[in-house]
Parts: C-alpha cells; sequence; structure tokens
C-alpha cells in the first residue's frame, strides 16, 4: 500500500471513530441518567412524582413531588414564548422582507451580538436591572418572580428564533413573491399569505429550537425566577424550574440517596420535554403538503 | 382610442444601460401579439413596463408613456393593485405558490375581496374549466401545486389569473419550460381565451409566433424594428433585419 493511500484509509478511520464515539458517547449518557434516574422509582410511586404537589427532599420522611417544578418551568417557558415568538418572527420578516440591504446587515449583527452574550452575563444584567423594575412598577413584593424570568429567557430565544426564522423566509423562492405581487398583491399581502406559508415549516422550527432553548436554560432563570418551590398560579410568583432545582440541589445530595436519584429523575423528565419538543420541530421540517 | 395598450417613445434604462429605445406601438383588443427577437433585446423588459413589474428592479428609469386603456400607467397616482387586476402575467418558469390547487385560484378574488366565501367553489371549477384542467383535477383540488405537471402548472397560473377578471394576459415565454405537444396545447389554448382577452406573448420561438398571432413585433438590440400583422411580418417584412431574423441568417 502507498503512503497516500494509507493516510487515506487512517483519515477515514478516525473520522469513522469520531463519528461512532458520539454516538456511544450520547448511549452511555443516555444510559447513565436513566440508570440513576430510574433507581428513584424503587421508593416512589411514579405518578407521586410526576404529580406530587411537594418537593421537600430532605424533609422526614422527604417527599418528591415535581409538578411544582414543571409548572414553573412550564410558566416560565409559556411566557418567554409568548413574548420572543411574534417579536422574533416579526423582526425575521422585518429583515428578511422590508430592511433595506444596510439596516438588514446591521440587525443580522445585532441578533449575533445577542446571541453570543453568556447566559449568566445576561442574568446578571436582568438581577440588576429588570428585577427591580418589575418589583417597582408592577408593585409587587419580589421582582423575582417568572415574569422577570419570561423576560429574560425571551431575549435569550430572540436570536435562534429571529435567525433560523429568516434563513427560512429568504430561502422562499423570488418567484413566489413576483407572482403575488403581479396578481395585485401588496407586499404584505404577499408576505403573509405566501412567503409565510411557504417558509412555514422553517419558522415551526425556529419557534421549537428557540423554546427547546429556554427550556434547558439554567443560569439566568436561577438568578431571576426566585427559586420558591410551591404551587404557581401566576406569573408574577417567584418560581422554581427543573433546571434551577437540579443546579441548585447537587451538591447537597449524598451520592446514591433517594435526593440524588431525585434530581436524575427530573433529568429525564427534561430529557423527554426537549426531546418532543426536537420531534415536534423535526416533523414540522418534514411536513409537506401532499 | 387606437389599441387597449399604447407606447409613446418609451424608453427605459437600467441604470446607465438603455434597454427599450423609443418604442411606440398600439396592441389590439382581443388579438394575439407576439414579440419576438434574439435574447437580450428586452422583450421581457417590453412586457414588465405594461404591468410595472420593472418597479421592482432597483435603479430602472423611464421616459416615455404606457397607455392601458388610455391611461398613463407611468404617472405617480396609478394605483398598481388595479392595473395588475387589469393587467395578468404569466411567467416563463411555471410558478405557482406551494400551496394547494384551490388556494391558488382563490388567491386573487381572496386578495381582492372580489368574491364570497359561497362563490368559491364555483370559481375554481370555472377558472380550472377555461384552462381545461378541471377533468383531471376536480377530485385534487387540496393536492399541493407543486406536484403537477409543468405543463399543468402553468396552466394552473393561467388559471389563477382569470377570477381577478384582467382584460389583458401578458405571458413571458410561457412555453419555454414545455415539451412540443404542451407547448402546442397551451398554444390552442391562447386561442380559445383570446375570446375575452388580449393577449401578448414573447417568445423567441418565431414559428409560435407565426402560429398564434395576430401582430407580430420583432425587436432588435432594445428597438421594435417592425410591429405589424403577422402574415406580413413573416412573408413581407419590410426591414432587412426582419427578413434576415425570420430566415435564420441570425440570432
Ligand atoms: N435587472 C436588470 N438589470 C440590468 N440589466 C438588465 C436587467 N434585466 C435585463 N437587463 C438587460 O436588459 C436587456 C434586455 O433584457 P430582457 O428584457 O430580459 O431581454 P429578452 O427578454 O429579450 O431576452 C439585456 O441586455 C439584459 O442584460
Ligand atoms: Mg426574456
Amino acid at each position: 500500500m502507498s503512503l497516500k493511500n494509507f493516510k487515506e484509509a487512517l483519515i477515514e478511520k478516525i473520522i469513522f471513530l469520531s463519528g461512532i464515539a458520539s454516538i456511544i458517547l450520547v448511549i452511555l449518557i443516555f444510559i447513565f441518567l436513566a440508570k440513576e434516574g430510574l433507581s428513584l422509582f424503587k421508593s416512589v410511586h411514579l405518578g407521586d412524582f410526576l404529580l406530587g404537589r411537594r418537593w421537600h427532599p430532605i424533609s422526614e420522611p422527604p417527599q418528591f413531588g415535581v409538578l411544582p417544578l414543571i409548572l414553573g418551568s412550564l410558566f416560565v417557558t409559556l411566557g418567554a414564548a409568548v413574548i420572543s415568538v411574534p417579536m422574533g418572527i416579526a423582526s425575521a420578516i422585518y429583515i428578511a422582507e422590508v430592511a433595506p440591504p444596510r439596516m438588514k446587515e446591521i440587525l443580522k449583527s445585532g441578533i449575533e451580538l445577542l446571541a453570543a452574550i453568556p447566559s449568566v452575563v445576561l442574568g446578571f444584567i436582568g438581577m440588576t436591572t429588570l428585577v427591580p423594575f418589575v418589583k417597582h412598577h408592577l408593585n409587587l413584593p419580589t421582582g423575582l418572580t417568572a415574569f422577570s424570568g419570561s423576560v429574560m429567557l425571551a431575549f435569550m430565544a430572540m436570536p435562534t428564533i429571529v435567525s433560523i426564522a429568516e434563513d427560512a423566509l429568504t430561502a422562499v423562492p423570488q418567484k413566489y413573491k413576483e407572482a403575488a405581487l403581479a396578481l395585485g398583491a401588496t407586499r404584505w399581502q404577499a408576505i403573509h399569505r405566501v412567503i409565510l406559508r411557504a417558509a412555514s415549516s422553517g419558522i415551526v422550527a425556529a419557534v421549537m429550537l428557540g423554546i427547546g432553548r429556554v427550556v434547558g436554560e439554567t443560569m439566568a432563570v436561577m438568578m431571576i425566577t426566585g427559586n420558591a418551590v410551591r404551587m404557581p398560579t401566576s406569573l408574577f410568583q417567584p418560581v422554581r424550574t427543573l433546571t434551577a432545582t437540579i443546579a441548585a440541589e447537587m451538591g447537597e445530595t449524598v451520592r446514591g440517596s433517594a435526593h440524588y436519584h431525585a434530581l436524575f429523575a427530573i433529568g429525564i423528565v427534561l430529557f423527554v420535554i426537549t426531546f418532543v419538543i426536537n420531534l415536534i420541530a423535526d416533523w414540522a421540517v418534514h411536513r409537506k403538503l401532499k | 382610442m387606437k389599441g387597449i395598450i399604447e407606447t409613446q417613445d418609451l424608453n427605459l434604462f437600467y441604470g446607465e444601460f438603455q434597454a427599450l429605445k423609443n418604442i411606440n406601438l398600439a396592441v389590439r383588443r382581443k388579438t394575439i401579439t407576439a414579440f419576438i427577437g434574439p435574447s437580450g433585446c428586452g422583450k421581457s423588459t417590453l412586457l414588465r413596463s405594461f404591468n410595472r413589474m420593472n418597479d421592482l428592479i432597483e435603479g430602472v428609469r423611464m421616459t416615455g408613456r404606457v397607455l392601458i386603456d388610455g391611461n398613463d400607467i407611468q404617472n405617480s397616482h396609478t394605483d398598481l393593485v388595479t392595473l395588475r387586476k387589469k393587467v395578468g402575467m404569466v411567467f416563463q418558469r411555471p410558478n405557482p405558490f406551494p400551496l394547494s390547487i384551490a388556494e391558488n385560484i382563490l388567491f386573487g378574488p381572496q386578495i381582492h375581496r372580489t368574491a364570497k366565501k359561497d362563490e368559491y367553489e364555483q370559481i375554481v371549477e370555472e377558472s380550472l374549466k377555461s384552462v381545461l384542467l378541471w377533468d383531471t383535477l376536480k377530485d385534487k383540488l387540496d393536492r399541493n401545486a407543486l406536484n403537477l405537471s409543468l405543463e399543468q402548472q402553468q396552466r394552473l397560473c393561467i388559471a389563477r389569473l382569470l377570477p381577478v377578471k384582467p382584460e389583458v394576459l401578458l405571458m413571458d415565454e410561457p412555453c419555454s419550460a414545455l415539451d412540443p405537444v404542451a407547448t402546442e396545447r397551451i398554444e390552442d389554448l391562447m386561442r380559445v381565451l383570446k375570446e375575452n382577452y388580449t393577449i401578448v406573448i414573447v417568445t423567441h420561438n418565431m414559428q409560435q409566433a407565426a402560429r398564434v398571432s395576430d401582430d407580430t413585433g420583432f425587436m432588435l438590440l432594445g428597438e421594435l424594428i417592425e410591429f405589424h400583422r403577422t402574415e406580413m411580418i413573416f412573408t413581407n417584412p419590410v426591414d432587412q433585419r426582419t427578413s434576415d431574423y425570420i430566415t435564420g441568417r441570425f440570432g
């Protein structure tokens, strides 16, 4: 075998091994997560875990109800979605279809910059500006609320939503727009009746990936949402999310204890949620009109 | 008034480049008018000046007048929506919307609010019948229009214009993406549509112009060299350049 062929074969092997390694790693992580998390259900009922309204992991006897945490995550996520989805899609439309070329460049760089801010920095800024603002202007006992978290997370979801939705809109062939305008459509009619619909699968994917980012976010949420474990009833209360719970409590658990397994079980819940969101995104991308 | 479309000393520039030079013509109502000429001579540009689609291109400048039904459409009061309802356009590559067949046809009536919901079914049926697609597609109205054959797509693009009730149909090389059989069938369709519409077609296919049109204009490098009855252009052209072109000596 010549040296060249040998090199080719070697490179091929290395690429193959890297590909396999990532799959094996995922499988190992998954097995670990399942093993540590599912152990909880030797001592706790699945129903009590998912629907239990009390999370008191260190009282005697401990209670491992994650419903308040699931609802905490849900409130914060929905709040963030309500803010970031319409704004994100509107910005994407503006950038892709309306903005003059220079404005477009400026906005796109702005969005990239926003994406580049580490979440802990955003959390810190939120803590020092948004939290007092919310407390003061909404006249609340504390600004550390689900609402503040939603606003903060909306900022994190925006770059993802805007950039992916903008790509989807830009990818719609110009000829559809021409056809619409030639039929006497106004620019807005062309956008919302043809371009948005042609790009709809990309836009759904953008939204789902944005939401996925929000669900998984930990640091900023922990800094801003107040972390009170209780059944949330309004957006303007402190809440605790699934992610924040794991991050806050992992350090103080005894390895192998029920609490330790419960945190892994929360990990599984998060995994399932994210998985479903990705599944929807995937379905949206591949969905086609017959 | 001589024609439904008239141009008077029409000049058009893309930046510094002059694409149309002093065009004067009149298109007769309910006839088929063809513009022929080598590629790049300005046929599409001329066609797009009839419904102001050139407005979409940056850096376009025009002088002279384009009259539709005697109204100067160049002036700034012209309502583009009204103009484009009256002057519909079929493009070179079929461009149905990536929506269902029915939605394609209903696009016009919906944006212009010219029909009520209970009339939709009938509109779809009539439009598809006009382009002879009804029998093949009547059970597939909710299918994606992009799955049709190219010929069917082009027919659908014509059908899509009809409920808007245009008077003029502009067609820019409507058959260039089609095979000869499909081309012939679209030409038959044009002869049928001529009963009710004024058709202006651009083609680089001389035989097509000879087959379907009543009047023919020959263009070269942005100039309208000759504009006459089709038989005259093809049997007894006035200008030497026309005769060179139709006998295939260049282009
Ligand atoms: N958007 C444009 N910008 C600059 N030049 C153009 C543009 N469109 C067409 N042209 C030029 O104008 C001339 C006429 O083009 P066109 O009307 O498309 O010709 P035809 O349809 O006869 O092939 C060509 O030389 C072409 O290069
Ligand atoms: Mg052309």
